[in-house]
């Protein structure tokens, strides 16, 4: 390759010239980029409208796992203790997301639409034991950790698809 | 007026050394910054207004963070080459002249630390005393990283060295001195040497980003092959003194360019050492927006670039200055 003294002087020239120009970082915190309606953050499990919960406690979440961080445990419903709508209840239901790979085949998998992944993605803790979510964390609706005072002023702007309909 | 007792250029070293330090830290500020507006970034924003406590925070960090050294090293070269070249980078300031001088108290108080007669010839030694550091340090840390790290900064600054040395010397004849002091002093007499010697400072200059390892002459810490060269196992704050070494010599090629062929802190108006920080500022940012600009040599193209385009250059430049010096 030949020297190209005058492209050469043309590149110091855009760099030169951008010092003024506005940077297109987003300040993280501050602005939250909009996430779009199938981004797949955070599990949730969900109740009937009866205040049941919608998860039969069948294992199929925990089979399709690739990373294997779901157990469930499932014991029978009673009538004194009854929890879910069908037959049986997860006794326990965890799931590690410090392995969770957030591929959202659980949510595929279940037929009750128990389980769904939502919009949920600020998870980091202090220690992995912490990142074990039981069924209560997952029932409830998720705590918004965000790291800013005045959360109405920084919070996600309303995303363009929602804005037009 | 009576001459410089020692004392005086005690607290001139004390003091020119803390404002090094100062200048090394916001450097580095600067540089992120700078950088950060070329590549469409902020840079640090968080650490205070404008993120201007980012270098003590980076500083408490360094402090902070273990000092793992490899078991194979070898303990007190490893430990101690850090320590070599933090020293060489401040001691080559030494020189660097950068006021004319004023009457204080009776006193003459020079604007430099100490005025040596062989002032290039020692700065040329301390910056190679201070190339064993990077060497040594990488040979001693006993890993293929460092040690091809060390490789390359050898056969890098061998080769530049050569040339950085004979592009000075066509400004040592116009100012028939080695001493820093005597070539500014020359250089208000007859005008600033950028003119009769701009070859003389672009070889210099683009030798001295080689030596100082700057990109796009990076190869001896190529991140993007060699981990991070020859500190590559250095961490905590023995790496954060090889990065201190690294600016400092930085910020010393600056100032030795602009004493050389910018006059120093000659000026249109008195301002004392105003106008050497001002040129030195100037030369920092080229340095920055080189950065940001160009992309890293080839191991070969370096080579080459350095003895079959830079040397000659410089030596032809040499030659023609010494016939002109000696029949004008």
């Amino acid at each position: 390759m030949s020297p190209q003294p005058v492209e050469t002087l043309k590149g110091f020239a855009v760099t030169f010239r951008k010092i003024f120009g506005k940077p297109i970082t987003q300040q993280y915190p501050e602005y939250k980029r909009p996430l779009y309606p199938r981004f797949r953050g955070r599990h949730r499990l969900w109740r009937h409208e009866n205040g049941l919960e919608k998860c039969v406690g069948c294992s199929l979440c925990a089979a399709a796992c690739p990373a294997d961080c779901i157990r469930v445990v499932a014991a029978e419903n009673t009538p004194v203790n009854r929890v879910s709508a069908g037959e049986r209840y997860a006794r326990i239901y965890e799931i590690n997301l410090s392995r969770c790979i957030f591929c959202g085949y659980c949510e595929l998998a279940c037929p009750f639409d128990a389980i769904t992944l939502e919009h949920e993605f600020e998870l980091s803790e202090y220690s992995r034991d912490d990142l074990i979510y039981t069924k209560d964390m997952l029932l409830a609706e998720p705590i918004k950790r965000v790291p800013v005072a005045d959360r109405d002023l920084y919070d996600t702007p309303t995303p363009y698809y929602k804005e037009a309909s | 007026m009576s001459p410089e007792p020692w004392w005086i250029s005690l607290i001139k070293a004390i003091l020119i050394i803390n404002l090094v330090m100062v200048a090394f830290a916001y450097m580095t500020w600067l540089e992120r910054k700078v950088l950060g507006r070329m590549q469409e970034r902020y840079g640090p924003n968080r650490a205070g207004p404008f993120g201007l406590l980012q270098p003590i925070a980076d500083l408490v960090k360094l402090l902070r963070k273990e000092h793992f050294y490899p078991a194979a090293a070898i303990d007190i070269l490893y430990i101690g080459m850090p320590a070599l070249a933090g020293f060489t980078a401040l001691a080559s300031f030494a020189v660097i002249p950068w006021g004319p001088g004023w009457d204080i108290g009776g006193y003459f108080v020079g604007g430099w630390i100490i005025d040596v007669p062989i002032a290039l010839i020692l700065l040329f030694a301390l910056g190679s005393l201070g190339i064993y550091a990077f060497m040594v340090g990488g040979w001693a840390s006993e890993s293929k990283y460092s040690l091809l790290g060390s490789m390359r900064t050898c056969a890098q600054m061998v080769s530049y060295e050569v040339a950085l040395a004979l592009s000075v010397l066509g400004v040592v004849m116009m100012g028939q001195s080695l001493s820093l002091v005597d070539i500014v002093h020359k250089q208000q007499e007859t005008g600033w040497f950028i003119g009769p010697q701009f070859i003389g400072l672009l070889v210099f200059f683009i030798a001295g980003i080689a030596e100082t390892n700057r990109p796009p002459f990076d190869l001896p810490e190529a991140e993007t092959e060699l981990v991070a060269g020859y500190h590559t196992e250095y961490s905590g704050m023995r790496f954060g003194l090889f990065s201190t070494a690294e600016y400092i010599n930085m910020i010393t090629l600056s100032g030795l360019a602009v004493t050389l062929f910018l006059g120093g802190w000659d000026g249109p108006w008195d301002l004392g050492p105003l106008w050497f920080i001002l040129k030195l500022g100037a030369f920092l940012f080229v340095f920055i927006w080189l950065r940001a600009t160009l992309p890293r040599l080839r191991y070969d193209q370096l080579m080459r670039f350095g003895w079959k385009v830079l040397l000659p250059v410089a030596t032809i430049n040499a030659v023609i200055t010494a016939v002109l010096v000696v029949a004008v």
